[in-house]
This record gives structure tokens, C-alpha cells and sequence, in this order.
């Protein structure tokens, strides 16, 4: 259904293919259900995202991604988004060491941090984080969905994609096999594990669920406004389909004459 | 007493202006009575519809840049603020970011109205050229607005394109130079293109003022090709166009508002949303798809060009791509010249019929063929689209002399209101008239 859909969205613009084949040895990620119908559709309009997912999500990133991962364009604030109350945001900040200043002796300072702050980030700069991640810093994650082809399929397919290598396709040392990364070696372990955090609402935490909760989260960072985007669009095309009306109708009344 | 204009408004103070400076007597000339060709379809909604489309862009695009930093080390981040921080930015760089795309689909069609229609013949040859600059300009624009978010797409696109000039012979390596403001894209690049991006749009709404201004010497072409031969063959533009045109922006806002609320990212490519990098290069660097077609045919150049039976190459490939791209644009301004038919419309021309669709064809195998890889057979789909793209033009001139056309009606008026064959036609077809 998807498929077909993009097909005559592509069809109708003439453009299929716009975005070039993917790199030869790529595979197509599978298609996933996402609650809020994935930020590229077009036939979402009236879905919103799962917050109690964005906020599982958010605990797996905070648990797991974000030792190696940053999210440079997500402030604490912004967890408001998801459901969190203002409370829940002050605590959260207030958990992390933020280095400000200087001050007026001219020091730097560490502070709890605030909501105001952006996340922390795992590394003090990009080299460190090569440094500490055999050579290649591992990419922010702020936008990740918005950037695969694919989007949330791809980095769901990524967190679920690993396997054995198998024989015939030998990878370096120091990368893993994935069966959907472009190349199939990618450089970060399998980051999720049966249990790997335990779900404060009783959720069970399979690999899958995991990857399903941390990439609702993902895609509602890389697209905050998804909702009041989609709801301000459903209002803007119901007034401009009633003006399309009473324009076709006054076009009409003019040209009743002439004819 | 120096002489005042001549103004009969009812309305005293506008009456009052209008003595002084006669813009309400222009306005009502050129855009109330201004005689305008009764049998209008609905491809003559789209210069309306790109102005429309040319306004909104510049208006966004100042807020846009209100808010935006031109600097490689803040320019992807001060995007991002504007998506996420500034009240309502997502909306209104969606907008502008969909508003180039559909600026492109309003203008394609623009210009194929062009096409089909004959409105670059005597006496609209330079309406139809000053059209082709106003396209060049565009495309200037569009591309170096493409650059301005500095993600990879930005970078890279912007170091192929640019690269191009470097085929140039003797002055190639300069222009790149000049262009660049140093020796790879970098910050001095950003600046300038952003502060040409800021500019070029002012440009184009000169050219467009010309555009419109010229069209209103000639008036307007129309689907049947004929001159009107006086008043029962027009109508005046108000209030019949007026409300023509804005129900055709009804239904054309209806379709960009579906891509800016509903799946703004559909015609951009994910690598925009990664930050340029130097040091990565994207698998498959592509353009924004309303230059693919273009792209297209300075990919298909994949050989030399040299003196036959020697080893002696007179235009290598590169060379011989960027020529044929640029080629196949400013080959446009020789239609009024390459057609030899006294007929403007296709409706009338048996041959051209079939030849314009070649040219149609021949423009979809190069826009698909473009954003493919420059692998087979996506190459042998562009050169066959590069061959009979060319082919049309230099056809041209042989096609239209040995055309022969169909009679012309006699007006009009006498096509569309009165008797033969047409009016039945309109008869059998009710919603014909509406």
C-alpha cells in the first residue's frame, strides 16, 4: 500500500527515482506499523505520535544511545513534547553535570543542568569521539530519521539488522555484520539486548520493542512539529477546498454571461 | 497650470492621485479592461500562478532570512532553530523550501503552454526570450538557495556544479575560483551565494515586469492560435480572469499546502539533514529534481569529440556535457526562428502534434534518467533522451515546412460561440464552457 502510494505520488510528478538507488549492496529496510504513520507520509494527517513509546524511547537513548550518541538540537524543554510535565523536565535536566561559564573570576563551572540546555553530549568534541570510537565519531542522532532514505524503517532495521557474518562476506576487524547497513559493516556493536533497560510501565523490553520505542522517539526529535504541522494542514485544505468552492462558483456566475 | 492626467474616478482621493501619478488609470488599463482573448483553457492560469508562486518565495525568504546565519560553522544549526525555535519557521521553510519545487512544476508547465501553443512566434518573440532569462535566472537562484542549508547535498552539489565551469578552455579554473571566493566551497561560497540568493529574486521580478509588460504590447496567444480580430473576440481581464485565475490558485494552493503539512520532505533528498562534511562524499550525489532533466543530458556527454580517424580530441567529454546542458536552454530562444510555421497552435499542426510530444517524452527519459547512476542503462535512457531532445529543435525548422495544417477558423468568436465544427464539439461537452 505504501509502496503503491509513493509510486503514484512519483507517478503524478513524474519523479520516480529522484532520490537515485540506493548504494548496490543495500537492502530495502521492511516496511514497520508506526503509530504516527512515519514523518514522510502522506496519508498521516490525522495520527500523532505514541508518547508513551517517545517516552520509552527517550529512557533507551538516555540508557543506551547516548553514551556514544549526541542529540546537539534537543533541549530538555522539549521533552514537553512528548508528554513529559515541566516537573519531570526539571529533573531530568537536574540530573547532568553541564559545564558553563566562565564566570566572573573568569572559571569555568559545572552546574545541574536545566531545561533550558541541550542534551549533553557524550564527548566534549568530535575528535574525542572519534578517539573513542575507533576513528569515526558516531553521528549525531537529532535528525537520523529525516536522514535514511527510508526513515524510521531504516533505523529500526539497523537496531534489529544483526546477524552472523556469513561466510562469503567477510567484514573487517573492529566492524559488525549488519544486514542492513549499506556495506553490511558497520562500525557500532548491536547496541540493544533482551532487558537491556527495564520499562518503569511493565513494558516488556524485547529488542524489538526497544528499537520501536527509541525510533518513535527519534522521529519525533528529527520532526518536533509533526503534529501541529499535519493539524494546521488538515485546517489550511479544509478552508482552501470551501474558497476553491465559492471561487469556482463566482467564476461561474461571471462567465454565465458570456457564454 | 503644468497638465495634470485626465482622471474620472469617483472616488476623490483616489481621483486626486491619480491626476498626479496615474497608476490607478494603469492598473485599470492593464489589469480591469485590459482586452484579453475570450477562449482561454486552463494552461493559461499558470504565469498567474508563477508570479503568485515568485511573490510567496521572496516573502518567506526574507523571513527565512531574518533568522538565518550564513556561515559554515552555524548555517545548518540556524536552520534547524528555525524548524524547531522561531514561532512557526517549520511552516514557513517548508514553504519556501517546497515553493522552489513548485515554483519549477507551475513554470515547466508555463513553458510548455509555450510549446504547445506556438506563443514564441511573431509578434511574442521577446516575451518568449525575456521568459528563457527569467527561467536561467531561476535556476540560478534555486540552485544556490539549494546550498544555503549546508548539509552534504548543499556541499556537494554545490562542488559539482560549480566544477563545471572548469571545463571551460583557458578561463575554466578562474571562473571556479571566482565562484568559489577561494580554492574548494567553503565559507567565502556560502557568503556569496547567500548574498546572490538574496538578490537574483529582485532580478527576476524586473524580468517579470518586462515579461508582463511585453505580453501586454502583444496581448495574450490563445488555444487557438489566431489574433483576436477585435472586441467580440476578448473579454476584459476583470472581472473574467481575474476570477478565472483565482480559482485555478485555489486548486493549485490546495496541492502545495499537501506537500508543505503533509510530506514536506518528499522532493528533498535525506543527505540534506546531514551536516556538510569535506571529507565524506555521499554514494549518489544528485540535484534537486527540477534539474535532473539538465543533468540528465550534461551526463549523457560520456565521450569525446575529436577529429575523426585521429587521435586529435576537439571537445572532451566534460567540456562537450557542459555544453550541450547550457545548449539545450538557450536553444530555446531560436524556437521563434526554428519554427516556420504560420500556425501557432498544435491543434492545427498535424506534424508538430506528434513532434512537441517527442520533445515531452524525450524531457521525462532525461528527468528519470537523471537521478539514476551513472550506470546502464540509465545512461542509454539519457542519451536517447539527450538525441531526441536535440532532435526536436534541429528538426524543427524541416518538420514545419513540410507540415501542412489544417484550416484556421475565421475568429474567435466564430469558433467559440457560432457554428461549425468546433462549437458542436462544445455543445456535445457541456463542462467545456465552464
Amino acid at each position: 500500500m505504501r509502496r503503491l502510494r509513493s509510486l503514484i505520488v512519483a507517478g503524478l510528478l513524474g519523479l520516480a527515482g529522484t532520490n537515485g538507488a540506493l548504494a548496490a549492496e543495500s537492502v530495502v529496510p521492511p516496511h514497520q506499523e508506526w503509530a504516527h504513520g512515519g514523518v514522510n507520509s502522506f496519508l498521516s494527517m490525522f495520527k500523532t505520535f505514541d508518547y508513551a513509546a517517545a517516552q520509552r524511547g527517550f529512557q533507551v537513548y538516555k540508557e543506551v544511545c547516548s553514551a556514544c550518541h549526541s542529540m546537539d538540537l534537543v533541549a530538555y524543554r522539549n521533552l514537553t513534547g512528548i508528554g513529559f510535565t515541566e516537573e519531570q523536565v526539571k529533573a531530568i535536566a537536574a540530573q547532568y553535570e553541564i559545564q558553563d561559564g566562565p564566570n566572573d573570576q573568569g572559571e569555568m563551572f559545572t552546574r545541574p543542568g536545566l531545561p533550558a540546555d541541550h542534551f549533553k553530549k557524550p564527548f566534549p568534541n568530535k575528535q574525542a569521539a572519534a578517539a573513542a570510537n575507533g576513528g569515526k565519531a558516531p553521528p549525531d542522532l537529532s535528525l537520523m530519521v529525516k536522514a535514511r532514505e527510508h526513515f524510521e524503517d531504516y533505523v529500526y532495521a539497523i537496531l534489529t539488522g544483526y546477524e552472523e557474518a556469513p561466510a562469503d562476506h567477510p567484514i573487517p576487524d573492529g566492524t559488525h555484520y549488519n544486514k542492513y547497513f549499506p556495506g553490511h559493516a558497520i562500525a557500532m556493536p548491536a547496541p540493544l539486548f533482551e532487558d537491556g533497560v527495564t520499562y518503569a510501565d511493565g513494558t516488556k523490553a524485547t529488542i524489538a520493542q526497544q528499537a520501536h520505542d527509541v525510533v518513535t522517539f527519534l522521529a519525533w526529535a528529527a520532526e518536533p512539529h509533526l503534529v501541529d504541522r499535519r493539524s494546521t494542514g488538515v485546517k489550511v485544505i479544509l478552508f482552501l477546498v470551501v474558497f476553491a468552492g465559492i471561487m469556482y462558483a463566482a467564476k461561474r456566475r461571471v462567465w454565465a454571461d458570456v457564454h | 497650470m503644468a497638465h495634470a492626467h485626465t482622471s474620472t474616478f469617483k472616488n476623490p482621493v483616489v481621483n486626486w492621485i491619480d491626476q498626479r501619478l496615474p497608476i490607478f488609470t494603469m492598473l485599470d488599463k492593464e489589469y480591469g479592461t485590459f482586452p484579453t482573448p475570450r477562449n482561454f483553457n486552463y494552461f493559461w492560469n499558470f504565469g498567474a500562478l508563477a508570479m503568485f508562486v515568485l511573490a510567496t518565495m521572496i516573502v518567506s525568504g526574507v523571513v527565512l532570512a531574518m533568522h538565518y546565519t550564513a556561515n559554515t560553522g552555524l548555517a545548518f544549526n540556524s536552520v534547524e532553530r528555525i524548524m524547531r525555535d522561531v514561532n512557526w519557521g517549520w511552516m514557513i521553510r517548508y514553504i519556501h523550501a517546497n515553493g522552489a519545487s513548485m515554483f519549477f512544476i507551475v513554470v515547466y508547465i508555463h513553458i510548455l503552454r509555450g510549446f504547445l501553443y506556438g506563443s514564441y512566434k511573431k509578434p511574442r518573440e521577446l516575451l518568449w526570450i525575456l521568459g528563457v532569462v527569467i527561467f536561467l535566472l531561476m535556476m540560478a537562484t534555486a540552485f544556490m538557495g539549494y546550498v544555503l542549508p549546508w548539509g552534504q547535498m548543499s556541499f556537494w552539489g554545490a562542488t559539482v556544479i560549480t566544477n563545471l565551469f572548469s571545463a571551460v578552455p583557458v578561463v575554466g579554473e578562474s571562473i571556479v575560483t571566482l565562484l568559489w571566493g577561494g580554492f574548494s566551497v567553503d565559507n567565502p561560497t556560502l557568503n556569496r551565494f547567500f548574498a546572490l540568493h538574496y538578490l537574483l529574486p529582485f532580478v527576476i521580478f524586473a524580468v517579470v515586469f518586462l515579461h508582463v509588460a511585453a505580453l501586454h504590447i502583444t496581448g495574450s496567444n490563445n488555444p487557438l492560435g489566431i489574433e483576436p480580430k477585435g472586441p467580440q473576440d476578448t473579454l476584459p481581464f476583470h472581472p473574467y480572469y481575474t476570477t478565472k485565475d483565482l480559482f485555478g490558485l485555489s486548486l493549485f494552493l490546495i496541492f502545495f499546502a499537501a506537500f508543505v503539512f503533509f510530506a514536506p520532505n518528499y522532493l528533498g533528498h535525506p543527505d540534506n539533514y546531514i551536516p556538510a562534511d569535506p571529507l565524506v562524499t555521499p554514494p549518489h550525489i544528485v540535484p534537486e529534481w527540477y534539474f535532473l532533466p539538465f543533468y540528465g543530458i550534461l551526463r549523457s556527454i560520456t565521450f569525446n569529440i575529436g577529429l575523426p580517424f585521429s587521435e586529435i580530441v576537439l571537445i572532451p567529454a566534460k567540456l562537450g556535457g557542459v555544453i550541450a546542458m547550457f545548449a539545450s536552454i538557450l536553444i530555446w530562444v531560436l524556437m521563434p526562428w526554428l519554427d516556420r510555421s504560420p500556425v501557432k497552435s498544435y491543434r492545427f499542426r498535424p506534424l508538430y502534434k506528434w513532434w512537441v510530444l517527442m520533445l515531452i517524452i524525450a524531457f521525462g527519459m532525461l528527468l528519470y534518467a537523471g537521478g539514476k547512476p551513472a550506470e546502464q542503462p540509465y545512461v542509454l535512457v539519457g542519451q536517447i533522451g539527450t538525441f531526441l531532445y536535440f532532435l526536436f529543435f534541429v528538426g524543427l525548422p524541416v518538420i514545419s515546412s513540410i507540415e501542412r495544417p489544417l484550416p484556421l477558423p475565421t475568429s474567435i468568436a466564430q469558433s467559440v460561440l457560432g457554428g461549425g465544427r468546433v462549437a458542436a464539439t462544445a455543445a456535445a461537452n457541456p463542462m467545456e464552457k465552464a
